[in-house]
């Protein structure tokens, strides 16, 4: 089957490994605490309404996406490039898919009304862009490397450098939003967000990798940031009602 | 996966397979990122059926609205269907995605064509109902939800709607106005006495 090729019958998505979930209700991540229900949640048998989604023709090659270009000129801070490719946990090409993303300046501050932080905004620098995944699921972008900012989780909190992504997929069963991170952080081992998934593994996926693939010479440095959604069943949909 | 070319980095490239990519809050400014695709007025002039409009508040534990989240909307059309083909522009050229954000008042708002009953499937065809992932600061994963109409006699005879116990099926419902009945009323307590129904999928 061609991934761009919408499925003719329906698979039902694999359940996520345990860990690889944050779990909502999480006290060291504060805002959690009066925000997520603690009910347990109840199991939805994934029928066509959770198997479909808006889907893009894709694009036959990645149409690169530029954050660092202002109305102005250039946005201040280290040019840095990503790509990557939005696959599922069989290695299948995710084609057609809508990625968004959003970030902080290079001062690690926000171009929203409620962003505080005493941190300059750049006037070249919006920090969101969005864009569809090619036949081969790939994508790539060029932006400006986020700062870290302080947030008021606890005493001296400060969230490690992250871009945003929210990510599409194939079905309402696959809709992701999440974070990427960069190698090295020093503020990754105190990070409440980071740290509410138990599993080490999928942690480490939420970190991008340098790659001399991307990076460009006398340009900027490149990182690479695959994002898997779950992979389906073998066996048909079936209903377990 | 890429090679790392440079000898110097290879140990401490992270090994990363094909395990699932997990997720993270959308945090307090996800506005810069998700406003381009707020959508708000699904109904589109080629897609017939009955014109409604759902509103209603977001509460969290103390009762207090959540004036920071986003809801997302997938629904069928009003025969049925889910119009999930590939499109230069799904969101514009075909029908059933919906985002709305919540204002200062953690009120949402949105219009759109009551879905049919979701055809084809077995045992027993879905009610109308509209699939809704809420994500806000405070979430690390999304909340996933549905809503139904408490219109609808179908309900009784929907698997999912029936499986969840009865004390709780209320908060699933879309009230229609008794005055204007293409509009209903739609609230999310996220804890406490009335937390609604939230699933896992
Ligand atoms: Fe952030």
């Amino acid at each position: 089957m061609n991934a761009s090729d919408p499925p003719q019958t329906r698979l039902p998505y694999r359940n996520f490994q345990d860990g690889v979930l944050p779990p909502n209700f999480c006290p060291s991540y504060v805002s959690s605490v009066k925000r997520a229900p603690r009910q347990p949640l109840v199991h939805l048998p994934q029928t066509i309404s959770e198997l479909t989604g808006p889907i893009f023709t894709p694009p036959e090659n990645i149409r690169p996406v530029d954050l660092t270009k202002g109305s102005h000129g250039e946005a201040l801070g280290e040019r840095i490039l990503i790509s990557g490719q939005v696959l599922d946990e069989d290695g299948r090409a995710v084609a057609g898919t809508f990625v968004e993303i959003w970030q902080a300046n290079a001062a690690g501050r926000y171009l929203h009304a409620r962003d505080q932080h005493n941190a300059p905004l750049d006037p070249n620098f919006t920090g969101c862009a969005s864009l569809v995944t090619d036949t081969k699921g790939r994508f790539a972008f060029e932006t400006i490397r986020p700062g870290e900012y302080p947030w008021r989780n606890h005493h001296n909190a400060w969230r490690p450098a992250h871009i945003h992504f929210s990510v599409f997929g194939p079905a309402f069963a696959t809709r992701l939003i999440t974070q990427m991170y960069f190698p090295g952080d020093p503020l990754l081992p105190f990070d409440p967000i980071f740290n509410s998934v138990r599993s080490k593994a999928a942690r480490e996926r939420l970190i991008a990798l340098f790659d001399w693939e991307t990076t460009v010479p006398e340009y900027g440095l490149g990182y690479r940031f695959d994002i898997v959604l779950r992979g389906s069943h073998e066996t048909p949909m079936e209903n377990k009602l | 996966m890429t090679e790392q070319k440079n000898p110097e980095s290879l140990g401490k490239a992270v090994p990363q397979g094909l395990s699932v990519t997990t997720y993270q809050t959308v945090g307090p400014y996800f506005k810069i990122g998700l406003e381009a695709l707020y959508r708000g007025d699904l109904t589109q002039p080629n897609i017939p059926g009955q014109v409604i409009e759902v509103s209603g508040t977001i509460f969290d534990a103390d009762l207090i609205p959540v004036p920071d989240a986003v809801l997302e909307l997938w629904q069928a059309d009003s025969f049925g269907r889910y119009m999930d083909q590939p499109e230069k522009n799904p969101f514009e050229d075909s029908f059933g995605f919906g985002r709305v954000p919540t204002n200062e008042a953690g009120q949402f708002r949105f219009r759109t064509i009551k879905p049919g009953a979701v055809q084809a499937e077995t045992p027993a065809r879905q009610a109308p109902h509209i699939l809704v992932s809420i994500f806000m600061r405070g979430l690390l994963y999304r909340l996933i939800t549905r809503i139904y109409f408490s219109d609808e006699p179908g309900n009784a005879n929907d698997p999912l709607f029936r499986s969840i116990e009865p004390g709780r099926q209320d908060s699933l419902l879309a009230k229609g106005d008794p005055v204007q009945p293409h509009r209903y009323e739609w609230n999310v307590y996220l804890q406490g006495e009335n937390e609604s129904v939230f699933f896992d999928l």
